[in-house]
């Protein structure tokens, strides 16, 4: 393939139609097979895990996978059931069933209106994708307050980073809550001044997500910030 | 309807701009330059200025065009009104028409539509300034938008025309020799494959002309297929210095 595609440390990125191998390996996510032989359908950095080839894709639409916690927005109620959008391509549906309060038939909107936030989590879809969520489990509830940024759903496991490294710099440079959807959505929560500098870092782990010495440099960010919130406080004491 | 022949070719077999029979015009594609499109790609080729934001997938809201196991593409191609020396009046006529369906139908060949049914996938293809071809920049722009997009492909499209002038075959027509030549062939293939995907043809060609003309298109689109793969390298694989050495499995759950 193109010898400029190969990074130095063993990632290989691919472009839609580059060949990945032969039958000797079985066709994942990212890719399609041809006449035994497997290529790539999306941008991305190749992954092989045993037999399969997976290409790791760097864009594109979140398709809602069944156990996903996501953030959604309240579109729409009809007498038993909420319109939710979750940044998919998909809208979801979230019944009166599938939430704790007992909600009576045509009183939906006592619960949940328009414009409501919630986070809940993919119950189910089925052939043609229509998409049932819940929020019956712990912790899934309505979120008051607080602001939603959105990200590029592929970019959710940076913010989160290894082992929830990024998001702990995060929530401990702030003092703000947040929770981060797999649909890319991220709720922030807390004083103003703080959501800005959370956002303004998240915005920066999106534009470098490609950047070596991530960590740091949010890290840098958030603290070099910190300091200078300081020293005005000051000032104006 | 011819008007004054004007010579297209001089003695040394070279082209008014100086470019030989088979020699393209100048190529320049930027991919992403639209923060709020899902994908979108900027190309210049010789004169023309061409604009593509893709959008989507997304559920389509007219139900009756859903289709209930795929994805559609909606193609609309659209020119300025000064995108022309006489302004043109906006809006879509018969030539945006037939450019968009054929558009859209060499795309709905490339991508892996059964991963999003009842979406659409929408493409919009505006030509700031046209100067012949506007069609085939299009879609190698549209190709890489949708590249950009994370969209499910084949593979990129690569397009270019070849024309006969003066009674020689060429490549890549420019807006007079489009104006006054004889024939005009727009090619679209999959590089990757070699499969055709956009063909058609204006004016008279032999058999043997024919051959020829799509040969030299389609080793044309081949170098475009590189510009392409050059431009979305530097999109998402040249920025910054070095790629992260931490990379968390995709896995991670919040």
């Amino acid at each position: 393939m193109n010898p400029t595609n190969v990074s130095n440390n063993d990632r290989k990125f691919v472009l839609p139609g580059d060949l990945l191998g032969d039958e000797k390996f079985r066709s994942g996510s990212g890719t399609y097979g041809r006449d035994g032989k497997i290529y790539a359908s999306r941008i991305g950095i190749l992954n092989i895990s045993r037999d399969f080839i997976n290409v790791i894709p760097f864009s594109g639409a979140y398709v809602p996978k069944p156990g996903d916690s996501v953030i959604g927005k309240v579109i729409d109620n009809g007498p038993s059931s909420w319109m939710v959008s979750i940044h998919s391509p998909y809208i979801a549906l979230l019944h009166t069933n599938d939430v704790q309060p007992n909600i009576k038939y045509g009183e939906t909107g006592k619960f949940l209106k328009a414009g409501d936030t919630v986070l809940a989590k993919i119950s189910n879809i089925n052939e043609i994708k229509k998409i049932q969520l819940t929020m019956k489990e712990h912790g899934l509830r309505k979120l008051d307050d607080g602001q939603v940024i959105h990200i590029p759903h592929s970019k959710v496991p940076r913010v989160i980073g290894k082992g929830g490294s990024m998001i702990s710099l995060l929530k401990q440079n702030t003092d703000t809550k947040m929770f981060v959807g797999q649909n890319g959505a991220i709720w922030i929560d807390g004083e103003p001044g703080d959501i800005e500098r959370v956002s303004k870092a998240i915005r920066m782990i999106d534009e470098r997500t490609q950047m070596s010495g991530l960590t740091d440099m949010v890290r840098e960010y958030l603290e070099g910030h910190e300091n200078n919130e300081d020293r005005d406080d000051t000032e104006e004491g | 309807m011819k008007l004054v022949k004007e010579k297209l070719i001089d003695g040394d077999g070279k082209r008014r701009d100086g470019r030989t029979f088979d020699m393209l015009r100048p190529i320049k594609i930027d991919a992403g330059p639209l923060k709020n499109a899902d994908g979108s790609a900027y190309i210049e080729w010789g004169n023309n200025k061409i604009m593509v934001g893709v959008y989507g997938p997304r559920e389509l809201q007219q139900k009756h065009l859903q289709e209930p196991d795929r994805a559609i593409v909606q193609v609309q191609y659209t020119m300025a009104s000064f995108s022309v020396e006489d302004r043109k009046k906006p809006g879509q006529g018969r030539r945006e028409n037939e450019i968009s369906k054929i558009l859209s139908e060499a795309l709905e060949g490339v991508i892996i539509s059964d991963q999003y049914p009842r979406t659409a996938i929408n493409v919009f293809i505006e030509v700031l300034e046209a100067g012949a071809g506007t069609r085939c920049a299009g879609l190698t722009a549209a190709s890489v938008a949708l590249a950009d997009a994370g969209i499910p492909m084949r593979g990129l499209v690569a397009s270019c025309a070849a024309g006969k002038i003066d009674g020689q075959v060429v490549l890549d027509l420019d807006k007079l020799e489009d104006n006054i030549g004889d024939a005009d062939l727009p090619v679209g293939i999959i590089p990757t494959t070699g499969e055709i995907v956009l063909l058609q043809m204006d004016g008279h060609l032999s058999d043997l002309e024919f051959e020829k003309a799509f040969g030299l298109a389609r080793d044309a689109c081949m170098k475009i297929h590189e510009l392409q793969r050059e431009a979305l390298s530097r999109k998402y694989f040249n920025e910054g210095e070095s790629p992260k050495e931490d990379e968390p499995d995709g896995e991670v759950t919040s």
